[in-house]
């Protein structure tokens, strides 16, 4: 969009740090229950915890409309390419927070079936622990997640984190970033 | 034309007297129940020697395999622990751990209880291994509070409660019997209740479910407004 050719100045940086407060002041998740955590993040989104006060109430149906993606359970090897699927029609920006053990690690299910932590398939932000995590664990992972949009830079993903947009062989080598082989691109839009 | 849209509108304004449901979560926590199962902490002997010695009994009971333990023996001179050995390495993956509190049952010197602080986040797999110098307790006998943790006021205080409510093997005429060693900066915590009925909440902050979700049921069944 053009900001980045900008050089850093008062101006560019108050805007920048207004885009960045819109931007973490409604982060639409997508809906993507897979087992019993999406009981828990239907939970944080209802009256008693109320996702709400964030400007999160909106579980979009459609990826393409949705900014976050809360990745609610155990992913099993099937599942793994809708996942990434689906992160890949997401839009720029988007994060991802793996909610429990079972999306982040595994968890208990250290078997064939189940793939031993989502970041093997999409970037994750936050990982949000607990077995299911009660909502306001998954609300302290989205508060966290805000901090680092915060925090973080405006256009670029950091070195290392991959979206779906960047072709990871054409990124630029930085310092403390290895290159993977040339050609590799997870995930294949179809 | 029908105005029977009004009962709806009846009904909303009938609500704006209940009690408000909602928990402002950064601000406010909602009221933990007594047996919860949060972040673990090792606890220390009252002479501040640590209690773990490194049996390994955790790591072979814990169904997720989050827990590494390894035992050394004890250097004569300066001894970590009052037995012969001592865990030397102590680390949990809390993004494995699903709080299940078998460690707990498995202990046999109440080494590792766990609070119920359970509001926690990382931003890398790094963060979520514990090792030992964070999961031991400090000189007060209070967990460390790591940065990505968020303690509030007596989340520390009663660690795994339901230890001290079973007896041992469900032989009725232990319950309530001080059978576990005091700790560093508690003491020999009392009883708590089980299911005899012989309880003293006062002493072991027991608190009921019916209390906890006081602030949700309608007035009408005895609920009351937040705040109030």
């Amino acid at each position: 969009m053009g900001l980045e050719d900008l050089s850093h100045n008062f101006l560019t940086g108050s805007l920048e740090e207004l885009v960045k407060w819109a931007r973490r002041s409604s982060v639409w998740p997508a809906t993507f229950g897979l087992a019993c955590c999406a009981i828990e993040m239907m939970a944080a989104g209802a009256a008693d915890f109320d996702l709400a006060r964030f400007g999160m109430e909106v579980f979009r149906g459609s990826p393409r409309q949705a900014d976050l993606m809360v990745v609610a359970g155990r992913v099993s090897q099937k599942m793994a390419p809708v996942l990434r699927q689906v992160y890949d029609q997401m839009v720029e920006p988007k994060w991802v927070i793996s909610m429990g053990v079972c999306a982040s690690t595994g968890g208990m299910f250290n078997n064939y079936a189940i793939v031993q932590g989502v970041d093997q398939v999409v970037p994750v932000d936050v990982y949000a622990p607990g077995c299911p995590p009660n909502p306001q664990t998954l609300i302290h992972a989205i508060l966290t997640l805000h901090e680092k949009i915060r925090l973080g830079e405006l256009t670029r993903r950091s070195p290392g984190e991959t979206g779906a947009g960047i072709d990871l062989a054409a990124e630029p080598a930085r310092p403390g970033w290895v290159a993977p082989p040339s050609g590799v691109r997870l995930g294949t839009p179809r | 034309m029908s105005l029977g849209f009004l009962g709806g509108f009846a009904l909303t304004l009938k609500q704006v007297g209940e009690p408000r449901v909602t928990t402002p979560y950064p601000g406010e926590k909602v009221a933990k129940p007594p047996r919860l199962h949060g972040r673990h902490v090792l606890n220390r002997y009252e002479d501040g020697m640590e209690k773990c010695i490194g049996c390994e009994l955790c790591a072979a009971v814990c169904p997720a395999d989050c827990i590494y333990v390894r035992g050394l023996d004890n250097p004569p001179d300066a001894p970590v622990s009052p037995g012969e050995r001592y865990g030397f390495v102590y680390e949990i993956n809390y993004l494995r751990c699903i709080h299940c509190d078998l460690c707990v049952e498995a202990c046999p010197t109440e080494a590792i209880t766990e609070s119920k602080m359970f509001e926690f986040s990382f931003t890398s797999r790094s963060d979520a291994i514990y090792t030992k110098e964070e999961l031991v307790v400090d000189d007060d006998g209070l967990p460390r509070h790591l940065p990505w943790e968020d303690w509030r006021p007596g989340e520390a205080d009663h660690t795994s409660g339901w230890m001290r409510a079973t007896s041992p093997s469900g032989a009725v005429e232990y319950e309530g019997e001080v059978q576990w060693s005091g700790e560093l900066g508690f003491g020999v915590r009392p009883p708590e209740g089980g299911q005899s009925g012989n309880r003293n909440d006062e002493a072991t902050g027991n608190i009921s479910i019916r209390t906890v979700e006081r602030d949700k049921i309608s007035r009408r069944l005895g609920g009351r407004v937040r705040g109030t």
